[in-house]
Order: structure tokens, then sequence, then C-alpha cells
């Protein structure tokens, strides 16, 4: 991971030519706006859901790492999924989207139930994640990658693939496709490059624009800002904002609450398996079961500081975390 | 001078011999399942032998020579099938276990006087008993043919009509294995063998592309099994664990997954392992006795083998670029 979070000349190049991360204003944002007018209380529900969440549990014999009543994400926002670590996250993200089966629990995307779904399925249905160790197909060039994410290609049926002509023209639509979203990301000069000598923070733009490939409805990104050089945290902020600019719905998982104030339109606080708050970023920070889940780690920053955006005061509490 | 010859004539004869294209095909259905997918198959052997005893029973109860070959095809599919029913949605070591185990029962059974009426037993099945389908389908004239210093007889076991059919088998399995993993199809594969939850992530099914791949790879060993038993018994000891073994070391010779990789791995081993064996057998004669040359041979097979996989993992075709990153 030490060379992740070194700065190259590279990634600064990357990160200055992504989209800024702009500023959510509520005269302008309906998503924000709409929000706005939701009360921010645990399992609130919302008024154009895209997800619905109904008593999820999860147990590792007797601790429960997910207990989950009710919650609601909002369709066509970015919703952050933020708490400590070990506050059970990664696993409500996984029973999500089929990578883990629950105790209990039932949940329905865009009106379809999809508990207890294979990942495939829940993949194919719209519903597309990235993980929080990057899942780069390293061995598989850039452009193989992308392709790879692609839907319907026939070539990709044991019999059509032996007739060149059937999936030739699907191929090369998709790698039209695949440029363009690899031009966005800035990774098109490495489309011939193996995946595996991509540097840490260029693996996590692949992997989101692997994602994209595949059309989906919803984006689950698993910290996507864990070892990524402060230099490209910046650059991958302004992406997941373009991404619910575009109409798309984007879940988040991130523990690091100062990354997510700027671009999230309401954030869901989990702390021991359960949600101890939810509500738009600002007040949702003023929150006592916040504050007091997160005690312990930088108690005496203000949670919300805009300084902690700049990648030199990153850096330097990154530091003094290490020393600890 | 004339003894040198006849070590060098021995090792060129083994660079067409029907045996190596044998382990070519065998080593190109293993280069499908570890290659291509990482699935690792450590009972090819087993596979071979079913297609082999598939082949034999089926032409000694009278089916027609294409019948029998499709029924080699068929007992390799099946058990495939078999084993990747339980094994493929768990991680990769278990099919390892369940393959290599599962080759091995099939040979125990094949030895066993239970099925004898059909095997044969621990003896096997001779070779004048399911051959002639096959010979009879020869077109070459009766006689004998010179090629160079090799000669053999037209048709019959250890033939030119043998090494024509053996050959021409591996020119279509190449061929069909360069379609398929050219295609988006064989990139899935490709995909699995990096990280299988990325290619689930992304919404294909992954237990169905390993099937299907463990499948193909089979179909191909039970092919090399019959390609096996042409010129000799079939013999459930023939083709035991050490078969497994030399496929393996074929195929990583020559190179995973690369498409011609598994063939001349198979001819450049056949051709040393000859010249290494018929070498001491002439330069040691008096020295040290024709049992210890093969033991000393097979000695030095595993010692090329742990050679091979330490300083060059990538074979002699394998894209060293490719390797350079170690993701697992």
């Amino acid at each position: 991971m030490s060379d992740d979070t070194t700065v190259t000349p590279e990634d600064v190049a990357v990160a200055e030519a992504a989209p800024a991360v702009h500023a959510i204003d509520p005269a302008t944002d309906t998503v924000a706006r709409t929000l706005a007018s939701v009360e921010p209380r645990v399992g609130v529900s919302k008024p154009d859901t895209i997800l619905v969440a109904d008593g999820v549990q999860r147990r590792f014999g007797g601790m429960t790492a997910v207990d989950v009543e009710h919650l609601e994400v909002q369709r066509g926002a970015i919703t952050a999924l933020i708490g400590p670590n070990g506050a059970g996250k990664t696993t409500f993200f996984n029973l999500l989207t089929g990578f883990d089966k629950p105790n209990h629990g039932h949940w329905m995307f865009d009106g379809k139930p999809i508990a207890g779904m294979a990942a495939a399925k829940v993949a194919k249905s719209g519903m597309v994640r990235t993980f929080q160790l990057t899942k780069a197909l390293s061995r598989l060039t850039v452009l193989d990658n992308m392709l790879l994410a692609a839907r319907g290609n026939p070539g990709e049926n044991l019999f059509g693939s032996l007739v060149k002509p059937l999936w030739a023209r699907a191929e090369r639509e998709n790698t039209e496709k695949a440029l363009e979203i690899l031009a966005r990301f800035k990774l098109d000069t490495k489309k011939d490059d193996f995946a595996g000598s991509l540097s840490g923070g260029q693996r996590k733009l692949l992997e989101m624009a692997r994602a994209l490939m595949t059309d989906p409805t919803m984006i689950m990104l698993d910290e996507p800002m864990a070892g990524v050089n402060p230099a490209l945290v910046q650059s991958l902020l302004g992406h997941i904002q373009a991404l619910r600019d575009e109409g798309m719905t984007v879940l988040f998982v991130e523990h690091d609450m100062h990354a997510v104030r700027h671009i999230s339109d309401w954030v869901v606080v989990m702390a021991e398996g359960r949600v101890v708050a939810e509500g738009p970023p600002h007040s949702v920070m003023q929150d006592q079961a916040v504050v007091d889940a997160y005690l312990g780690a930088h108690h005496d920053t203000d949670l919300g500081d805009d300084a902690l955006l700049d990648p030199a005061v990153l850096a330097r509490l990154e530091a003094e975390e290490e020393k600890r | 001078m004339d003894e040198l010859t006849r070590v060098l004539t021995q090792a060129l004869a083994e660079l067409i011999a029907p045996t190596t294209a044998a382990y070519a095909l065998a080593a190109i259905g293993l280069n499908l399942h570890f290659g291509y997918t990482g699935l690792l198959n450590m009972g090819q052997a087993g596979f071979m032998l079913l297609g082999a005893y598939g082949f034999g029973i089926a032409t000694i109860a009278g089916a027609p020579f294409w019948l029998a070959f499709l029924i080699a095809m068929a007992a390799g599919a099946l058990f495939a099938l078999i084993l990747g029913l339980p094994t493929l949605t768990l991680r990769g070591d278990y099919l390892a276990i369940v393959t290599i185990s599962a080759a091995e029962i099939i040979r125990m059974l094949g030895r066993s006087t239970v099925f004898q009426e059909w095997t044969g037993g621990a003896s096997g099945l001779k070779g004048n008993q399911f051959k002639e389908t096959f010979q009879a389908l020869s077109p070459l004239p009766d006689g004998r043919m010179a090629l160079g210093p090799l000669e053999y007889i037209n048709t019959g076991s250890d033939s030119w009509w043998t090494r024509l059919f053996a050959w021409g088998l591996v020119l279509v399995a190449v061929l069909f294995v360069w379609l398929i993993t050219r295609s988006p199809w064989g990139r899935v594969l490709r995909g699995i063998r990096e990280d299988e939850d990325a290619v689930r992530a992304l919404g294909k099914s992954v237990f169905s592309y390993k099937m299907q791949a463990l499948v193909l790879g089979g179909v191909l060993g039970a092919l090399a099994g019959l390609v096996f038993v042409l010129p000799r018994s079939i013999a459930p000891d023939g083709l035991g664990r050490t078969v497994t073994f030399f496929v393996w070391t074929v195929m990583l010779l020559g190179g995973a997954a690369t498409l011609f990789g598994p063939v001349l791995g198979s001819m450049l081993f056949f051709a040393v392992y000859m010249l290494l064996r018929a070498g001491m057998r002439t330069g040691l004669e008096g020295v040290v006795s024709s049992t210890f040359v093969e033991q000393f041979g097979g000695l030095l097979v595993g010692v090329t083998l742990m050679i091979l996989v330490i300083f060059r993992p990538q074979g002699i075709l394998g894209n060293k670029r490719e390797l350079a990153f170690n993701v697992r």
C-alpha cells in the first residue's frame, strides 16, 4: 500500500483534469431541495425511493454485524453510508449486493425484491458495486477490463464466440463506449497497459469506469477513497458527483466524514451494525449519536472542517494517526 | 557414431509420436482449465482414462468409430459436470482435491474385479479388441513408408495413420481453442482467472463460465485418452497420477494461457526426455541398469517442473510482462 499513497506527477495530472467538486446549492439542486424537506430521523421514508431495506440482520456467531431495521435510499441522490471502522458498513453492502447472505431481512431494489439473489443477478438488475480493496483484473489490459463489463455481447456465449461476425459489431461499439468513458477518467492513454501496472488511485478510477460500462441505475462504491493519495481524492469526489448529475443513484461507504460532506445529498451513519442517524450532511454531523460514534478518532478536530479537504492537512493528520 | 544417430533418431521420433500428440491434447484441455480460467485440475489423467474406456468399451460393444468417439467425449463431459457441480462454487483448492481423488477412484474402479467384464480389470483391454474400427478408417494404402530416418507401417497400432489422426485432432483442438479464447467468451474466462468476485460484480454468471471451461477441457482430456490408447492397450495403471503431472509439466513448459504452448511443450518435453533416457542407456551401458535410467528420468522430470515454476513460470511462450504482477 505504501506506493499507493505517494503522490506521483501522473496522479497530480489525473487529479487536475478531473471535474471539480461543486458545492451543493439547495436553490438549484432538486435532489438536495427534495431531501431538505425530509425529516432527519432514522428510518424516515423518502419521496422517491430506489432501495428499501427492512429488518436486515447478519450475525457472525454471537456477534451481530448488521441490524438495520428500516432504510430508504432516495433515487438520483448521492447517499453516503458512514461510520467508524467495524460499524458493519461493508457487511451491509455485501448483503445488499448479494455477496453475503443475511440471517433475516428483505429489501426491494427498483420495486423488485432482490434479497437472496445471486450477486451476478443483482448486478444484472442494475445495482453494480465496486470493492474496498480494488479488484482490477491485473493481467487483462485496461481496455479488456472495460470490455468485460459491457452487457449483452453475443460473443460471451460459447457458441456465439466461435463466429466472429456475430460479435464483431458489438465489440466495436463497446470499444467506442469504453474509450469514451476512459477518456473521462483520463485513462485512455493507458488502454493497452495491463491493469496491474496502474497506480492505486488509477485502479480505483478504472473500477469506477468499469462499473459505468454496465449502464447501472445504482452504483455502490465501497470506500472509493481508501488507499488513494490525497491528490486523487478530489478527483474521485468530482467523478462521483458527475455520476449523480447523469441521473445515477450513488450509495457509497466511507469512514472519513470530511470527504463525504461536500458531495453527499444524504448521510446515513452506522455504528455497531445499526443505523444511528441519518440526515443531510450538515445537520447529521452535529447529531450527538454521531459524535459519540466517532469519539476517539480526531475528537479534537471539527468533523466538518473544510481544511480537511486540503491534501496537506489530510496528510498531516494521517501521519499523526500512524504515529499513534 | 551409429549409436549417436540412433539416440537422435529416437528423440526425433518422439516429436511426432502419437503419445506426444495425446499429451499435447491433454495439455490443451488443462490449459483451458488452468491457463485461461484458473481452475486447478489435478486429475487430467482421470479424464483421459474415462475417454479411453468410453471409446474402448463402446467399440467392443459394437459401436462404429465416430459413435465411440462421441461416447468418449460424453464421458469426459459427464465427469466434468459431476466434479464441477459441488466444487465450482467453492474456493479453487477444493477442485484440486476433488479432481485428484476422483481420478484415482476412476483408476481403482478400472482395476477392480467388479467391472472386469467391461474394463478387463488390472490387465485392461487389449489393443486388438478395440482398434479395428479405427484402422478400417485409414485412407492410406497397405505397406510401409519412410520419411527421413523414420519408418512406420501405414496402418496399424504404431503407424502413420495413428500419427496423422492424432496430430489432426491436435490441430482441430488448437483451432477451436483459438476461436473461443480470442472472443469475449475467452475474456470472461481470463477475468475469472484474475478475480471471480469482480466478474460476478459485473453481472456475469461465474459458475456457468467455470463449468463450461471445465467441461470443454475435460472433453479434450477424454479425447487425449482416446489418442493415448490408439498405439497401446487400455491399462488403468498407464493413466495414473504420473500422467497428470507430466501433463502439468508439458503445459507449464510451453507456457500457460498461450495457444501453442501445450503443443510445443509436449514435443520438447518428450524429445528431451527420450534424449536423456536413450542417451543414458547408450552412454552409461554397463554402468547403470535400465531400471535406474527410467527412475532417474522420472526424477529429472520432477526437478524440471520445480525449476520451471521457480525460474520461468510463464514457460517458453508465455508473456513475461503478463506475469510481472504478482496478484495473489
